[in-house]
């Protein structure tokens, strides 16, 4: 889970990271009060998940508070690469002399956590790493022993940090380390970390991901949460505890295993495009079980999806058997149907593996005109693709 | 010879009294796995009967080696136990430790897999994974001991129904051993592992591999195929159509930025020479053509 500024910035104020207090707003009318609070110079961020908010207009500084209303009706609404921005960030605009780069992050390759430091920071980090790589210090660290002082010494001075703020950025990089691990991220960036003219050192801009797996040991984190920016099918079905990813295609996918349903998309995308480019609506895994309701609330919320024209139901018999999700898939219709939300587009079904036979045997004698069965993934794919372009 | 896991691994099943463990207990039983014990803390001293035997329970990995000699362990312990289990396998110096449980956060992972690496005693399988099955000889994990008969294919794979599949489409040729690594940002064992396994057991005459979206496992093991692996190896990677920046199914399947496409990955491998399916049928064709042809 990725947080907004504001909230990364708040865990880092709990961990001891020298940040700014802020203003969080929804209405310019609520960032002008904040401006008179704070007083002076205020810079209104817009607050989106997504990097590049400067040269989108979305981050503006505001002299007095009849500006910061002027700044923030410009940037409340706002489109910023498909973020709209709900709220801002009204934070002292802080005297900036140098900036800074420092974070914690997994190194997947490696297996292990990985810090980043630069003197340069305040460009994207991608482009310093491309343009001036000898400027980012990077520098393993281990998950067993962690980030104490002097490790923390070690990251700054492969960074090759001054003497005069040396210290200061130790103190972040060990704090950080502290959210970073406390938190159960999986990253926390400081970009900008800024030098203020009057030499202290604070985290200006924050980025934190948060890694849903450790929910057990965060309730908290649950609060953190914005469902006003996740797909509203996507939260139906984060509700039925289903692995549902929204796409922009009309092909409804039902498969079970992460890597199974991946490769369905693909092979419909491929099947697709000798029907003019028919693409899947979404990524959904059943996961092993297959059961009737599970098979129900699959159906149901692929077929909310207004721009699906017709479902592939693309099940391996591993573990389970094909007979059980054949069945899984009679009840699914006949509950749907008994909701009054029966199924009114074609079903392509592709059982194979364990008992396919009598799976398939029992889908014929279910004998509803809308269930079609193909034998192949790739042919189940290709027969799918051609009823969703019939029917668009 | 098979890789990792034969004829006489004996396994220990981690979480062997709860439902998915007393399940896939059975399961391995029924396909060639020798279970010797199951460790559930608190419950040491009772015993689990499956498949007519009866698989004494311990409260720990260090009492279960000590009574059993096993050598291989099969955890089924849930998400926000594992860590504790895994320490415990590695304490225990298991020299093979197979982790089955899905959603362990990433920081856990991180820990035990750097423990394994310190004591340098263990190998760690997964997590997130179906563990591995050698046809005919053994099973440590949740891949269906029926699928396909025993033969001269390596198999090593992120994904546990993609696996399956595979495995399915060639069962007549048949496999050595099949490695699902799993799924997630942090694994133990990795696909070059595996790779560099499979080109040194002389029972395995070809090699499938299957990637998906994110990291950069994939680019990894094309550079090491290229320097060290001169059996066929043919490939598979699913997420083409994958958007960026959603996590499709597996913790680690994410495409960030430009980097951990499906593209890349396959252009890594046909690079060096490796062939690569656009479906899993084609790909399990490509196969087919290259042992067909010995």
């Amino acid at each position: 889970m990725d947080l907004y500024e504001y909230q990364a910035k708040e865990l880092f104020a709990l961990h001891g990271v020298p940040t700014q207090a802020g203003d969080v707003v929804h209405t310019p009318q609520a960032a002008k009060e904040a401006a008179e609070r704070i007083g002076g110079l205020v810079v209104v961020k817009a607050q989106v998940k997504t990097g590049g908010r400067g040269k989108a207009g979305g981050v503006k500084l505001a002299r007095t508070p009849a500006e910061a209303y002027d700044v923030a009706k410009d940037i409340l609404g706002l489109d910023i690469k498909g973020h709209v921005v709900h709220k801002v960030l009204v934070n002292p605009a802080a005297d900036i002399a140098e900036e800074y780069y420092v974070s914690y992050l997994l190194d997947r390759a490696n297996r292990t956590f990985l810090a980043m430091a630069s003197k340069e920071g305040g460009m994207e980090i991608e482009q310093l790493a491309v343009e001036r790589p000898d400027a980012l210090a990077k520098v393993p660290v281990d998950a067993l022993r962690g980030v104490d002082r002097a490790k923390a010494e070690e990251i700054a001075d492969a960074a090759g940090f001054d003497a005069s703020v040396r210290d200061q950025v130790v103190n972040v990089l060990e704090k950080l380390w502290d959210v970073f691990v406390k938190e159960d991220a999986t990253l926390v960036e400081v970009n900008p970390l800024v030098k203020t003219p009057t030499g202290e050192v604070v985290a200006l801009d924050g980025k934190v991901s948060l890694d849903e797996n450790a929910g057990f040991r965060h309730p908290e984190h649950e609060a953190l949460e914005d469902p006003t920016q996740t797909d509203p099918l996507e939260l139906r079905a984060q509700e039925k505890d289903l692995n549902y990813v929204k796409l922009d295609g009309s092909v409804g996918i039902i498969g079970n295993g992460a890597g199974l349903v991946m490769s369905t998309l693909d092979v419909v995308a491929y099947a697709g495009e000798e029907f003019g480019g028919v693409l899947p609506a979404n990524f959904l895994d059943i996961g092993g079980g297959a059961s009737a309701q599970v098979m129900a609330d699959g159906l149901e919320i692929i077929l909310s999806d207004p721009a699906v024209r017709s479902v592939l139901v693309n099940v391996f018999g591993g573990i389970t058997a094909c007979d059980a999700v054949a069945n899984g898939i009679v009840q699914a219709l006949a509950l749907l149907e008994e909701k009054g939300e029966a199924v009114s587009l074609p079903l392509v079904v592709r059982l194979d593996g364990n008992n396919a036979d009598l799976g398939r045997q029992i889908l014929r004698d279910a004998a509803n005109p809308l269930v079609e069965l193909v034998e192949t993934m790739d042919g189940a794919a290709r027969r799918v693709a051609e009823l969703a372009a019939q029917g668009a | 010879m098979a890789i990792f896991l034969t004829e006489n691994s004996k396994i220990l099943v981690q979480g062997i009294t709860g439902s998915e463990g007393t399940k896939h207990t059975i399961r391995m039983l029924g396909s060639h796995g020798d279970i010797v014990a199951g460790v559930t803390p608190g419950k040491g001293g009772q015993t689990v009967t499956a498949e007519g035997r009866d698989i004494p329970v311990f409260n720990s990995c260090q009492e279960a080696v000590a009574a059993t000699g096993a050598d291989v362990s099969v955890v089924f312990v849930p998400p926000r136990f594992a860590k504790a289990a895994v320490i415990e396998a590695i304490d225990a110096q298991i020299p093979l430790v197979v982790v089955i449980t899905e959603g362990i956060a990433i920081h856990d992972t991180a820990e035990f897999y750097a423990y394994a690496e310190s004591k340098g005693t263990t190998r760690l399988i997964g997590p997130n994974c179906p563990g591995l099955i050698s046809p005919g000889k053994s099973n440590a994990g949740i891949i269906p001991g029926t699928i396909a008969k025993a033969g001269r294919i390596g198999l090593v794979s992120k994904s546990g129904t993609l696996t399956y599949q595979m495995m399915y489409e060639l069962r007549d040729l048949g496999f050595s051993t099949a490695v699902g690594i799993g799924g997630d940002p942090v694994i133990g064992t990795t696909h070059i592992d595996c790779l560099a396994a499979f080109e040194a057991d002389p029972e395995t005459d070809a090699i499938v591999m299957i990637g998906e979206i994110g990291g950069d496992a994939e680019e990894r093991a094309a550079a090491f195929i290229k320097d060290n692996v001169t059996k066929p190896v043919v490939g598979y990677v699913a997420g083409f159509t994958a958007p960026e920046g959603k996590t499709m199914g597996h913790a680690g399947a994410i495409v960030s930025g430009s980097s951990g496409t499906a593209q890349a990955k396959k252009e890594a491998l046909e690079a060096v020479g490796v062939k690569v399916g656009k479906t899993p049928s084609e790909t399990a064709r490509l196969m087919r053509e290259i042992i067909e042809a010995r």
